[in-house]
């Protein structure tokens, strides 16, 4: 039985496994004790439930449970990690690198990092969202510090080349930093062969719960350290503090414990449910697939369908829950600045859908999307003067458009 | 963003989808809007020879609110005398479809592209093209 609206938009949020919440329940009752407490069995128990999420996870990523920062989601991590290093490095310098596709928690902390007379450098990507690795090596200067770049994209989900990257800033004594939130979970993410001094991840983008989410801090070769943006109790040795959320945590570690058990089988699922979708998808007419077809997370899928308006088209798909890369409204007629960057033009950002799949997703659900979308993409192109135009003939970059 | 049951309505079904033969005197053509502003509108209009609307048609790329603006405006203009037509303004659009705030741009291409298609009837029959008071953005 299909439930409408059919959900895939899991590159914005997952459902949490019934499991999560399983392992969660007890410490939002029973168990409420404070990690922090160590003069009685509450807290001890709080922080063996704590010690233990952090070696679930440390077990995913391939660390030590003592470089996990426990924060409240990717966007803090993303913060404390740039504006950290930013303070913690002074002395050695004032210069970070990042990409113009990175999520705005990098973005805009480093516009902040500007602000405090920071110097960053913003990489292009090319048209399959890819950074340059010739560039990236060319910007550092003696005053880097840091470079950050994410690891898989939220709206195409390019990966990028870390393993390279991390060479890069390896060999040049700069920190290395990535925004891993859609990558943990979903492929193998390996700080050690990868290269990582620091990684942002979120619960909720893994079938965890939504408020947590947490920073590795590379402990040894080299020993890296943040200054805390938050002050307080001296938490998460000194680098966060906050009373820790000890539910938000258990859900975590073991969202972190499924997805290590059963990447495998639900990428070979998903893979597969996907290959379908684009191949279906991909038969209409003037349809493009978005970003590196190749160097990609498993699980998203970014289609343009040239000739339709997104907004009117997320009308026609009213029972599909997805994204669009346009916000047509008055106000703010901004296409996605992730597919700008990635040099296509107005109108086929505009166009686009983002379809996001996940551990849930039945080959039923694909299946009904295809012959939505079909459908919707048709019945719009049959009331768009645009595609008329194109089936006569007329290049529509030739056309004076009102100005309006 | 919630829509109304009339903008939801034209846009399932919409009304006077089509083409007009545009070679004809008797038909104008208004294209307003621009792709890369994600909203493009063709609106057509049959005229006879007692200046009374006969038939309207449109294609719009467009939000829903765009589509069904122009989906109303056809309607609304079977029957009209050019001067009616004239007379339509985008608040009426607004109120009939209770679009908001945020909407009322694709309002206002609906009343452009009615302008618009009766300045190109007027231009192809010998009259001067009137001024056009209003402008989308
Ligand atoms: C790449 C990326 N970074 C950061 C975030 C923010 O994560 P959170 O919602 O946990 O703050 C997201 C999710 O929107 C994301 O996709
Ligand atoms: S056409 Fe731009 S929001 Fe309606």
């Amino acid at each position: 039985m299909l439930k409408f609206p059919i959900y895939l938009d899991n590159n914005a949020t997952t459902p949490m496994d019934p499991r999560v919440l399983e392992a969660m329940l007890p410490y939002f009752s029973d168990k409420f004790g404070n990690a922090a407490s160590r003069n009685h069995a509450f807290g001890w128990n709080a922080e063996e439930a704590v010690d233990y999420a952090r070696e679930q996870i440390a077990s995913l990523i391939n660390c030590n449970p003592k470089e996990i920062i426990f924060t409240s989601g990717a966007t803090e991590s993303d913060n404390l990690a740039i504006k950290g290093v930013f303070e913690m490095y002074a002395s050695k310098g004032n210069h970070i690198i990042t990409a113009v596709t990175e999520h705005k928690a990098v973005l805009d902390s480093c516009k902040h990092i500007e602000k405090l007379g920071g110097k960053v450098t913003y990489l292009k990507v090319n048209e399959e969202g890819l950074i340059d690795l010739k560039e990236l090596e060319a910007a550092i200067t003696p005053q880097t510090i840091l470079i950050s770049i994410m690891y898989g994209n939220n709206e195409v989900g390019v990966l990028q080349p870390i393993k390279e990257i991390s060479a890069l800033a390896r060999k040049n004594g700069v920190l290395f930093m990535t925004d891993a939130t859609q990558a943990v979970g979903k492929i193998p993410v390996d700080v050690e062969a990868d290269g990582i001094d620091l990684m942002a991840f979120s619960g909720h983008k893994m079938y965890g719960p939504k408020g947590v989410g947490a920073l590795y801090v590379r402990r040894k070769n080299p020993r890296v350290k943040v200054t805390a943006q938050m002050d307080g109790g001296g938490h998460e040795r000194g680098m966060r503090s906050g009373t820790l959320n000890v539910p938000g945590i258990v859900g975590l570690g073991k969202a972190c414990e499924l997805c290590k058990n059963e990447m495998e089988s639900d990428t070979q699922r998903i893979l597969k449910l996907r290959e379908k979708l684009e191949t279906e998808l991909l038969k209409l007419e003037e349809s493009y697939l978005n970003g590196s077809k190749e160097h990609r997370l498993p699980h998203v899928s970014n289609i343009s369908f040239k000739y339709v308006e997104g907004e009117g088209l997320m009308m026609g798909v009213k029972d599909l829950a997805v994204s669009s890369g346009s916000a047509c409204t008055s106000a703010s007629l901004e296409p996605s600045y992730v597919l700008k960057a990635m040099g296509m033009s107005d109108d086929l950002a505009h166009s686009s859908l983002r379809f996001g799949l996940s551990r849930f997703t039945t080959e039923e659900e694909i299946n009904y999307a295809i012959d939505h979308v079909k459908e919707a993409v048709t019945k719009l192109r049959e009331m768009s003067p645009l595609w008329e135009m194109f089936k006569e003939g007329v290049d529509l970059d030739s056309v004076e458009w009102a100005e309006h | 963003m919630a829509y109304s049951d009339k903008v939801i309505d034209h846009y399932s079904n919409p009304r006077n989808v089509g083409t007009l033969d545009k070679s004809k005197k008797s038909v104008g053509t208004g294209l307003v809007g621009a792709p890369e502003c994600g909203d493009v509108m063709r609106l057509q209009i049959e005229v006879d020879e007692n200046q009374i609307i006969t038939d309207a048609k449109f294609k719009t790329f467009g939000c829903g609110s765009a589509i069904a603006s122009s989906s109303l405006a056809t309607e609304w203009l079977k029957g009209k005398s050019v001067d009616e037509a004239l007379a339509i303004d985008n608040m009426e659009i607004v109120e009939e479809l209770a679009l908001p705030p945020v909407k009322i741009h694709c309002s206002v291409l609906a009343e452009d592209a009615i302008k618009s298609a009766i300045n190109d009837y007027r231009v192809k029959n010998g009259l001067e093209p009137l001024e056009m008071p209003k402008s989308h953005h």
